[in-house]
């Protein structure tokens, strides 16, 4: 799906990765580990096409990134560890606009996604006055809505309970199942059902 | 068009929980109306000499301070970021923001300009003018701060530099506009002033979205 070669990265004139190569297949999940600092985030924006700082190619089904970067928006999802919730609109209100914003979050209806988070009975309430894991499961709400091929997600775990974790590492069991990829960050120890985690150390890949 | 008017109306829906984003620009209007004649002379012969410059600065300072706002709630909660990601045009979003933002600003100006006007002593010939060319001109004001906004928005403090960068983009309309009302409050035709004003909406409207998609990227790809 996604391939990613020769990329050099640095930041406050600290090599994250050098001739990082990184292959992402269909139904496959990634964890991309390594300390605080090390990049992860950073690489995780790269491969959104959200950070300039970088050197490399990156290969959207073969073919380059700029080239079809239209067609790579529609069939990715991102939850960055900024949730892009605004606090002043309904769950309801956020999902709508996130669901106008990329028409691939066209699985479910918005009310059967805030059920799935447990958020059924909040959709209006604004979302200020829910408590950080409920705001951080309106985000998350999009991944049951989604039905893009390649998932990337920052820290999609932060503020969650065991519960909401366990639902979420379901959910990308399924997302797997039907051929679709993940790429994900996370201190969690993963465990998803019937798929193995390629972990990718990125302590490992620096050169200091 | 249907994600131009589902941004605005999501953007409009934003302000309408805010209302400080509404007030803060009028207050600032009006108080700067209430405090120059006493400031400096409540003659209304004086006054209703300055008005049309008066007026322009604080409704030109009204759309500058609160231009700085039309991005950064976007880009710190994160909102900017799936707003890049997404296959939907960038420019058609600007242009819903940049709209939303002038009928906060421009426009309600515009609206409450006769009472300001009154109180200033401008004659009534001079209304229209006044109220014609704030609406051909703030649009401007908001399509060119809102690239000055994009710029700065990665910065923790941009409010100065913002005033720096777009300040001098302002003075073209500042002068056609205070000129307008000039003209028309002394009875003389004001075609040639609007036509003026509206070029230089036609120019910015053209250019402005795709200065503004550029900053935008810069800001959040440099994060």
């Amino acid at each position: 799906m996604l391939a990613v070669k020769n990329l050099f990265c640095e930041r406050d004139e600290r090599v994250l990765f050098a001739n990082f190569s990184l292959q992402i297949n269909a139904a496959e999940v990634v964890q991309i580990i390594g300390q605080n600092g090390s990049g992860k985030t950073t690489l995780l924006r790269i491969l959104c096409g959200l950070s300039d700082a970088y050197t490399g190619e990156i290969y959207w089904q073969g073919t380059d990134l700029d080239e079809v970067r239209e067609e790579y928006y529609q069939a990715m999802l991102y939850v960055g560890h900024l949730a892009g919730v605004k606090g002043s609109l309904t769950a309801e209100e956020n999902l709508r606009w996130m669901m106008q914003l990329d028409h691939s979050l066209n699985k479910c209806s918005i009310a059967e996604a805030l059920k799935q988070v447990g958020l059924f009975g909040f959709e209006d309430v604004p979302c200020h006055s829910l408590s950080a894991g409920q705001q951080r499961r309106v985000g998350l709400a999009r991944l049951y809505l989604s039905s893009a091929p390649l998932w990337i997600l920052d820290e999609p775990f932060t503020a969650l309970d065991k519960k909401g974790v366990k639902e979420k590492e379901a959910l990308i069991a399924r997302h797997t199942q039907e051929g679709g990829a993940v790429i994900l960050t996370t201190h969690h120890d993963l465990t998803i059902p019937g798929q193995t985690i390629r972990p990718i150390d990125l302590d490992q890949v620096a050169v200091a | 068009m249907s994600f131009f008017f589902a941004a605005l109306k999501r953007d409009l829906l934003l302000v309408f929980r805010h209302r400080n984003d509404i007030i803060n620009p009028l207050a600032f209007f009006l108080m700067v109306a209430v405090l120059f004649p006493l400031g400096i002379s409540p003659d209304p012969e004086f006054l209703s000499e300055v008005a049309p410059g008066v007026i322009w600065v604080a409704a030109l300072l009204a759309c500058l301070l609160s231009v700085d706002g039309i991005f950064r709630g976007d880009y710190e909660d994160g909102s900017l970021e799936q707003m890049l990601v997404s296959p939907e045009s960038l420019l058609v979003l600007v242009l819903a923001k940049v709209l939303s933002h002038w009928l906060v600003s421009g426009f309600c100006l515009a609206v409450i300009s006769p009472l300001v006007a009154m109180m200033f002593f401008l004659p009534e010939q001079g209304y229209p003018a006044l109220i014609m060319s704030l609406i051909l001109g703030t649009p401007t004001l908001s399509l060119m701060g809102a690239i000055g906004a994009g710029l700065t928005v990665g910065l923790r403090k941009g409010g100065v530099l913002i005033s720096l960068l777009v300040l001098p983009l302002y003075i073209p309309v500042l002068i056609f506009g205070a000129g307008t009302v000039h003209a028309g409050s002394m009875g003389l035709p004001i075609q040639g002033y609007l036509a003026l004003l509206g070029a230089i909406l036609i120019f910015s409207l053209m250019l402005a979205p795709f200065a503004i998609a550029a900053t935008l990227k810069i800001s959040v790809r440099s994060r």
